[in-house]
């Protein structure tokens, strides 16, 4: 594939897009482990919502 | 409001849906681009534009979402104040980033263009500085949604100033008609069809598609994000209301 004389812009272009595309997918991903994370964490405390199944510490699930 | 958007309205079946939805929007996002880079990559040269026409594959998809987004945000914006959707504030609060990324990338883009066919990377015309104020709306916004701690009031404040910011998108599509602009006038959706050869015009068309579905994909992935961090910052302040 021939660039012609104004590769430099055109190479810069596509690889500007690809940086910040790629920004924007790993911080969302990131994000979503995060919060993730944070949520297993409150329930392992025993801290969760009135609409999830509260699990009394101590208590063990039957097998 | 139709049914299925007040079904939505629960967060967790929003959730559930978004956990189906997603795989099958990467998959298309990512069928998409391989059909539009492999057209970018076979497309013929412009005869005035030479091989920077592929600049072109990039830019108009990021300037065409760079407004599309904003028109999201108007709508959810609308779902804030009028029918108090509860997850209308999410999708305006997740969409921002992503059409500031957008508007960044159509105003680089349009500038790594513009230095080899006009000779200038940046001129202060209609259409750029209309754009370039667009950016500087959604950098605004972003800072809004920081600045208040509340996730409800910093909604409704954000959705006042979207409102107001979309005086801007009529500004930005016609300012080519109704100012002499550097920048060419529309040539893909006009009355008379597109001036664009098909050839040209296939591959952007798919461009499009993707830079499309991709917003879709990223877009309900931030709003499943922001359910699940608003669930924690609630069980947080429930737990120091206990404590």
């Amino acid at each position: 594939m021939d660039l012609g004389s104004h590769a430099g812009f055109i190479i810069a272009t596509y690889l500007v897009t690809t940086v910040v595309v790629a920004l924007l997918i790993g911080w969302t991903t990131a994000d979503y482990f995060t919060q993730k994370r944070a949520l297993a964490e409150l329930e392992r405390r025993g801290i969760t919502r009135r609409s999830a199944s509260p699990r009394p510490s101590g208590v063990k699930e039957p097998a | 409001m139709p049914m299925a958007l007040i079904d939505l309205a629960n967060p967790t079946r929003f959730v559930a849906l978004v956990e189906r939805v997603l795989p099958w929007l990467i998959g298309a996002t990512i069928i998409a681009f391989a059909i539009g880079l492999r057209g970018v990559a076979l497309v013929p040269d412009d005869y005035q534009q030479g091989a920077t026409v592929k600049i072109m594959y990039i830019h108009v998809p990021n300037a065409w979402l760079s407004t599309f987004v904003w028109g999201v945000m108007s709508v959810a914006a609308l779902g804030t104040l009028v029918w108090r959707h509860p997850l209308a504030d999410v999708a305006a609060k997740c969409a921002a980033p992503l059409g500031a990324a957008f508007t960044f990338l159509a105003l680089v883009t349009g500038s790594l263009w513009g230095r080899p066919m006009w000779g200038t990377y940046w001129v202060w015309d209609a259409r750029l500085t209309s754009v370039l104020i667009l950016f500087l709306m959604y950098l605004g916004l972003i800072a809004l949604w920081r600045t208040i701690d509340d996730p409800a009031r910093a909604g409704r404040a954000a959705a006042i100033l979207t409102l107001v910011g979309a005086v801007n998108l009529p500004i930005i599509k016609f300012s080519v008609d109704w100012w002499n602009t550097l920048h060419q006038p529309a040539s893909v959706f006009r009355m008379g069809g597109s001036t664009i050869d098909p050839s040209l015009l296939a591959p952007l068309f798919w461009m499009a598609l993707a830079f499309t579905l991709m917003f879709l994909t990223l877009h309900l992935a931030a709003m499943r994000n922001e359910i699940m961090r608003r669930r924690v910052r609630t069980l947080l302040l429930t737990q120091a209301e206990r404590a």
